[in-house]
């Protein structure tokens, strides 16, 4: 089936009207991907820019969602490219397993999370998705192969991280991780500033899930003040006799409009940040919190990202290495504070070792900083400003999020892998971003 | 009481039996039944084209599906279907169905008699021997059809398709009135516009287009209660407005 059809990122910026194919089933997606014409693969649209744009071919994943198998002695499934999070959560989870690497939504698809090799809470313990990763089906007009660390591998490699750039993945096979519950024990540290912050990212490196809300609108002495949040998944015998699967689930709310455009301001940002601040350092250290609020509480509302407005927004993440992360976060963090630009969802995490057999696979050893910003001059002013502090920095920006990017930023932030990935790309795979950032 | 299904689940004992299994409304069912539970029994002219949406089935409920090979068009295959399946059904449901082109249809007999054994005789029939052999066991059981509000009024855009759907929905009733005093309970479905495989590339109205999972939901939700035919409830107003218009009027409109 083809429609056209005005379509964008999460972040809503850019739009474009795009020829959308929705193949029925993976011979019909491997024959999409054998017809002449450049094409993108596109999952449920999450990454926030134009990396799943492509106004003459965007192939569609929502009709490969079917799983094949699960073998519940080794934890792995195989399944359709356009197979969610979700769903395999609503599978699985009752039967014990989760994925073993998520990202803060569930509502991407298992192709997507190849493409864009996302990372969750937990990386600096278990890598990101594509260590989890057995194998792939990869299409292109050469018919169709199967990837792993032993066949393939490079193509292998290129695809994990590789935006779509390398064909269209059919099927995978992910390995699921044992849980004992639904639940999740969860820790909350105040951090003052910035270097109290990552004092506490290094000395929990044995948990296996943190992460930080950052308030990058404190100066002064409470610059960087974060609320850090550390969680494992509970066992049996943490949770006072709560079921360890049958969990209420959240009525979804949605956000049917787009909220005024001038909603998010810096005076109603800075108000956010201070009273979810203090409101943080006032709950109990320690909570019992289920899965879907711990691990995707934007999920809730479903269409969050209408809260910026018609114009949208755009996120910018970047990673930095160890050794300049204090100095980089601490200049990224003055820049947002001169500018007077808030975000209100700004997100600190440590990495742990990246894969540089992976050439575009975003997560290096140090730390991740991410920021949701309104798409206003302004804030695009800031971002390149952002950006030049990660150039120097040597750094990098996460291509799932980007929409705005240099080709000098991503290719100073990348540039090592990248011989090797044009190695393994193909001209019948391209978006509006590979085509921006030269790729 | 519960009827042919509990909707709480534990259905391990009342398998489902589905004619016309490829379609979306049939697999959107399919997936909902075998979340409660139910064991699958899937009727398609080719089967082979079904195995990935078994597995499907299979690894996300954890349910028995078995695949059949079945043509509604084939007089007897009823019977042959009922002899090959691995326990006897206590619901069917037939989502046998084929839009046809009406201009191409109305022009050739061979076209236009394809397209009426499809949507009314082929799985009438069929339903009709099924529903014997499920009454004949006795206990809750349920025949469900699919139809279309194109049956419930002749229009010059589909009359074709139109008259075999009215057809099928007579006999439903036919059916539900002879085996009211049993256990038999017959849902007679009446689809509006669903985003199938059906209407794909058409033009449809988004207020009036129901998705295959939103129809599947309401089909259940509505066996659940006992109704006898299943509307969308926006679909019910339309056509109530479009069977109430006298025919003089109504053959000047252009619906």
């Amino acid at each position: 089936m083809t429609v056209v059809r005005e379509i964008s990122g999460w972040g809503r910026w850019p739009r474009r009207i795009c020829t959308l194919e929705t193949p029925r089933d993976p011979a019909a997606a491997a024959a999409a991907a054998a017809r002449p014409g450049a094409m993108i693969a596109r999952g449920l649209g999450r990454a926030y820019g134009d990396a799943a744009l492509n106004p003459d071919r965007t192939v569609a994943a929502d009709r490969l969602n079917r799983f094949e198998s699960f073998d519940p002695d080794t934890g792995v499934l195989i399944a359709e490219a356009g197979v969610s999070l979700a769903e395999i959560i609503e599978t699985f989870l009752p039967r014990g397993f989760f994925p073993a690497v998520t990202p803060g939504t569930k509502f991407v698809t298992l192709g997507g999370a190849i493409a864009a090799d996302v990372h969750g809470k937990n990386h600096h313990a278990v890598g990101s998705f594509g260590d989890h990763v057995l194998w792939l089906d990869l299409a292109t007009a050469g018919g169709v192969r199967r990837c792993s660390p032993d066949a393939s591998p490079d193509l292998f490699n290129a695809t994990i991280g590789g935006m779509g750039l390398t064909g269209i993945v059919l099927r995978a096979a992910i390995g699921l991780m044992r849980v004992q519950s639904g639940w999740m024990r969860q820790r909350t540290v105040v951090a003052p500033d910035l270097s109290a912050a990552i004092a506490v990212f290094e000395g929990t490196l044995h948990v296996p899930y943190s992460v930080a809300w950052i308030d990058c609108l404190a100066t002064g002495t409470a610059r960087g003040r974060s609320l850090v949040y550390l969680g494992d998944h509970a066992g049996a015998d943490d949770l006072d006799g709560a079921a360890p699967f049958d969990i209420p689930r959240r009525a979804a709310r949605s956000m049917r409009v787009d909220a005024p455009s001038g909603a998010l301001n810096r005076w109603s940002v800075r108000a956010f940040n201070a009273a979810y601040f203090r409101a943080g350092a006032r709950k109990p250290a320690e909570a019992l919190v289920d899965w879907d609020r711990y691990f995707y509480p934007l999920d809730a509302i479903h269409g969050w990202n209408r809260i910026y407005g018609r114009r949208g927004f755009a996120q910018h993440q970047c990673a930095l290495p160890l050794a300049t992360s204090q100095d980089a976060l601490a200049q990224m963090l003055d820049a947002i504070a001169a500018s007077g630009l808030g975000s209100f969802l700004a997100v600190l995490k440590r990495f742990g070792p990246g894969a540089p057999q992976r050439p575009l696979s975003f997560p290096i050893e140090g730390y991740t900083l991410a920021l949701d910003l309104p798409l206003t001059g302004d804030a695009l002013t800031l971002m390149g400003r952002l950006d030049d502090i990660v150039v120097a920095a040597h750094g990098r920006i996460y291509l799932a999020k980007d929409a705005r990017m240099t080709q000098r930023t991503f290719e100073s932030g990348y540039g090592p892998g990248l011989g090797a990935f044009a190695a393994m790309t193909n001209p019948s795979f391209s978006s509006l971003q590979s085509k921006r950032l030269g790729l | 009481m519960i009827g042919a299904s509990d909707p709480k689940g534990g259905n391990q004992d009342r398998p489902v039996l589905i004619l016309g299994a490829r379609s979306d409304m049939a697999l959107a069912l399919a997936h909902d039944l075998a979340k409660r539970g139910h064991p699958l029994q899937l009727a398609v002219r080719d089967p082979e084209k079904l195995a990935r949406d078994r597995a499907d089935l299979v690894t996300r409920h954890g349910v028995q599906v078995s695949l059949h090979g079945f043509d509604a068009l084939e007089g007897g295959a009823a019977h042959a279907l009922l002899a090959d399946l691995p326990a006897p059904p206590r619901i069917v449901i037939s989502a046998v169905g084929m839009l046809g082109d009406q201009d191409a249809d109305a022009a050739d007999p061979a076209r236009a008699r394809r397209i009426i054994d499809t949507n009314f005789t082929g799985p009438a029939l069929a339903l009709e021997i099924i529903a014997a052999d499920m009454a004949a066991r006795g206990g809750a059981c349920a025949v469900i059809g699919i139809g279309s509000v194109a049956g419930d009024r002749g229009r010059a855009k589909n009359y074709v398709y139109g008259a075999a759907k009215a057809g099928f929905a007579a006999y439903l009733s036919g059916m539900r009135q002879k085996y009211a005093a049993t256990d038999l309970h017959v849902l007679t479905v009446k689809p509006g516009f669903v985003s199938t495989a059906m209407t794909e590339g058409m033009d449809l109205p988004a207020p009036l287009t129901l998705t295959p999972e939103a129809m599947s939901a309401g089909i259940l939700r509505s066996l659940d209660r006992g109704r006898q035919v299943h509307y969308n409830w926006r679909w019910r107003l339309v056509m109530t407005v479009i069977r109430l218009l006298p025919e003089k009027i109504f053959i000047r409109t252009k619906f």
